[in-house]
């Protein structure tokens, strides 16, 4: 441990704020998907109720929202070109499909907001938005699978490798732009990211409504998102096993390894428990904290590889001098945009209070 | 189609399609809050209902602009990973700034367009003012990006790739301010103009005139001053052109031979195997003039450099005479209108007028097109001007075919759903009583 923190300087400073935008992006922009995944199974006597619960909770903030994943994208390509290179190579079409996914959830939502006219043009669009919904976080986790497993960067050093055009036999396309994706672990945490979107999209649902029934609705289905959580994680674990030796070896093998566990499965079983007992603020708390924690697990598995096997944070990282101007962006960035992104939610989160 | 074409068209397509929404984005904001301000200072609501229902339509414009921007980011690696390997480290600082000027924009858009209700009258125009600020901000940045990929500098080179990096050098590369106003006054005078020629053709239809005069008043406002400023931003443009990128300027000026007072050519069509120009009419020394304010200045012929360093001719050629044909003709328009309102005329009144007003209101978004098509076909075969051959930047992925066919139709049924929701509410215009912007969520799913 000890050894690593020697090595601490501004590129792991720049891979952990990637990571930490990440996280942001997952806590909110992630809820938001999970808010479409429930207007998929919306169901009961309240289906109306809780899909229009749901486009009001994400309708003001999903685009602010949707910028962590834009900032996370930039952040990536400035400070850590080669990756950005690698993974949008190597990962053309888990990344393009993702953006088909983007596209039509977002459009898809406002049209149905505002463009909308009659109930039936209103139906088609909410069904679109919650397809697109529930797709999109399953290629988000796709992609973040074959990076953890090391497949993706395994074929990122044969695309370059061979410098002059790929020979177009299919195996050879096939081995370098979808075995890497399209294998048991990297679907196994696609699923894990769908549940966790669920999960604290009903958790944050639950605890903003003020309806009862709503509550009541919201807190079963965050049980039941928080059960299929553990069936998730437990198959990427074992898919982990034979598809993603580093993941393994982290998760299970090092000293942090143990304590990190618990303390996971301890915020899991936290929110399980609050939610049990209708405590929704520590409810809301926990489930943020198993994402993170589950996030930054991966992070934490892999270090010091951003792209496993081949690209680490220091022979993937840009030059000193823009790390250290898009450093002093983020410090002036953040001022502006901290106490900005604190006034959206204070506008429109007053509906606990009156 | 080779893959190298097939990833250029599909960069070019999503682009050609991102452009329109982000002029919107950047202008209507703009033209929302004069429209409120308008409100504020005379008490007057119907300006109120204005800003409403066009906030209607920016909820749309910006979600679809939000998402195709995203689509952009992401196809930088997706396609030019070669280039994001080459110079991720200097275009992303111009980049991860437009960053936070987008995020500014989301942020104070959602307070603007949810908040109706919830804000004092002050703090919602101020959200206004925020949002309008920071997506001209967002353009000057990403404008920094493509200028830097025009007139690269800050960059030192060994071996082909670059070994040292000066990213504020490389932000206020030559091409940078004039890029950047041009771009910025082009939002403006694509969109006041657009919107004037929407509302123009309302008000000859006899619609409810008192929303659409006031309408076209404020849109006026902004596309005219723009659209008379613009040919000057263009020489400005032209002639930084001339001095950085000769290569660039012969091709779109269909310059083949090196010569000193060089005509300027209106029309034609450029030869490139018998290396001339045809047909076109020449105005003498014109060329020298224009874009070095020199009766004998040298021009550059495309003659001077290989073949293999040409871009292709007659595209980048007819598209820069297309624009500034359609632009003069925008120009024209607003100096007509600005006429009759210095006259204490009222330009809903005059019919010619408003005729002009329907015609001019696409020419602003194909001109943008056009110019795009100029600065970005005109530089090849570079995608960094001199440094990295674009053949070079493309990912190595084959098919490339099918992502360029599956967003093209993506963007192809989007465009459509766009143009079909905005006209519906055009015409409500027509009919219904004050929109309500504050509640789209109110009824039943």
């Amino acid at each position: 441990m000890t050894g690593r923190l020697a090595g601490f300087g501004l590129p792991e400073l720049f891979a952990g704020i990637i990571v930490a935008a990440l996280n942001v992006y997952v806590l909110t922009g992630g809820a938001d998907f999970g808010g479409g995944v429930w207007d998929l199974f919306a169901s009961g006597p309240r289906r109306d109720a809780q899909r229009r619960l749901i486009a009001q909770t994400i309708g003001p903030i999903w685009e602010a929202n949707h910028v962590w994943l834009v900032l996370v994208v930039v952040l990536t390509f400035t400070t850590f070109p080669a990756v950005f290179a690698t993974l949008g190579t190597v990962l053309h079409i888990p990344l393009a499909l993702m953006l088909v996914g983007i596209v039509l959830r977002g459009t898809a939502f406002v049209f149905r907001g505002y463009g909308s006219r009659t109930l039936e043009q209103r139906r088609h669009w909410g069904r679109l938005f919650a397809m697109a919904s529930t797709f999109t976080p399953l290629l988000l986790g796709i992609a973040i699978g074959a990076v953890a497993s090391g497949a993706a960067g395994a074929a990122g050093a044969v695309s370059a490798a061979s410098a002059a055009p790929a020979p177009d036999s299919t195996t050879t396309f096939l081995a370098v732009y979808v075995a890497p994706w399209w294998s048991p672990f990297p679907v196994a945490v696609g699923i894990l990211a769908l549940t966790l979107f669920a999960m604290v999209a009903a958790v944050y649902l639950a605890y903003e409504t003020h309806d009862e029934g709503l509550r009541e609705d919201f807190r079963w289905r965050a049980l039941a998102a928080s059960a299929a959580v553990f069936v998730a994680a437990f198959g990427a674990l074992i898919a982990a096993h034979f598809d993603a030796p580093l993941m393994r070896a982290g998760l299970v093998g090092s000293a942090w390894a143990l304590p990190f566990q618990l303390v996971t499965g301890a915020a899991a079983i936290t929110a399980i428990g609050a939610l049990w007992r209708r405590r929704y603020a520590i409810a809301r708390l926990a489930a943020a904290a198993q994402l993170s924690l589950i996030l930054w697990g991966w992070a934490l598995a892999q270090f010091p590889y951003v792209v496993p096997p081949q690209l680490t944070i220091r022979n993937s990282v840009a030059p000193r001098i823009t790390l250290v101007i898009v450093a002093w962006a983020l410090a002036a960035g953040a001022v502006l945009l901290i106490p900005s992104l604190l006034y959206l939610r204070r506008t429109f989160e007053t509906k606990r209070s009156r | 189609m080779t893959d190298l074409l097939a990833a250029r068209s599909q960069m070019a397509m999503s682009l050609g399609f991102h452009i329109v929404f982000a002029e919107i984005g950047v202008a209507m904001p703009l033209m929302m809050v004069l429209a409120e301000w308008r409100w504020l200072r005379t008490g007057d609501r119907g300006y109120l209902e204005l800003a409403h229902r066009w906030a209607k339509g920016v909820a749309i414009l910006f979600a679809v602009g939000a998402v195709s921007g995203t689509v952009l980011s992401f196809e930088l690696g997706l396609l030019w990973p070669g280039f994001m390997r080459f110079a991720g480290a200097i275009v992303g600082v111009p980049f991860s700034l437009e960053g936070f000027a987008f995020f500014t924009e989301a942020i104070f858009l959602g307070v603007y367009l949810y908040g109706w209700e919830r804000l004092s009258a002050r703090a919602h125009l101020t959200a206004g003012i925020i949002v309008a600020a920071s997506g001209a901000a967002s353009a000057v940045f990403v404008l920094m990006v493509n200028a830097w990929m025009n007139t690269p500098t800050g960059v030192t080179m060994a071996a082909g790739k670059i070994v040292g990096v000066d990213p504020i050098a490389g932000m206020l590369s030559p091409a940078a301010f004039p890029q950047a106003l041009h771009m910025v006054l082009a939002a403006y005078a694509s969109t006041g103009l657009a919107v004037a020629g929407v509302h123009a053709f309302m008000l000859r239809r006899g619609a409810t005139r008192g929303f659409h005069r006031r309408a076209l008043l404020v849109a006026l406002w902004v596309g005219g001053p723009a659209a008379v400023l613009q040919p000057l931003s263009g020489d400005i443009s032209a002639r930084m052109v001339a001095r950085t990128q000769p290569v660039k300027l012969a091709a779109l000026e269909g310059q083949f031979a090196t010569e000193r007072g060089a005509p300027l050519r209106l029309g034609g069509w450029p030869d490139e195997e018998a290396a001339t120009t045809r047909f076109a009419l020449e105005i003498p020394h014109g060329l020298s003039l224009l874009a070095f304010h020199e009766w004998n200045a040298e021009v550059k012929g495309l003659t001077d450099v290989p073949r293999a360093d040409w871009p292709p001719v007659a595209p980048v050629h007819v598209s820069f005479q297309l624009m500034v044909a359609l632009g003069s003709a925008m120009m024209l328009t607003a100096l007509w209108a600005t006429w009759v309102g210095w006259r204490k005329r009222e330009i809903a009144d005059q019919p010619w007028l408003l005729g002009a007003l329907v015609l001019v209101a696409p020419f602003g978004f194909i001109a943008t097109e056009l110019g795009w098509m100029v600065t970005e076909i005109g530089r090849q075969p570079w995608v960094v001007h001199g440094l990295l051959r674009t053949a070079d930047a493309v990912t190595p992925m084959p098919g490339l075919v099918v992502p360029l066919t599956v967003f093209t139709l993506l963007y192809v049924v989007l465009g459509a759903v766009v143009v079909a929701l905005i006209s519906a509410m055009v015409r409500d215009t027509a009919a219904e009583p004050a929109g309500d912007a504050r509640a789209p969520f109110e009824e039943d799913a």
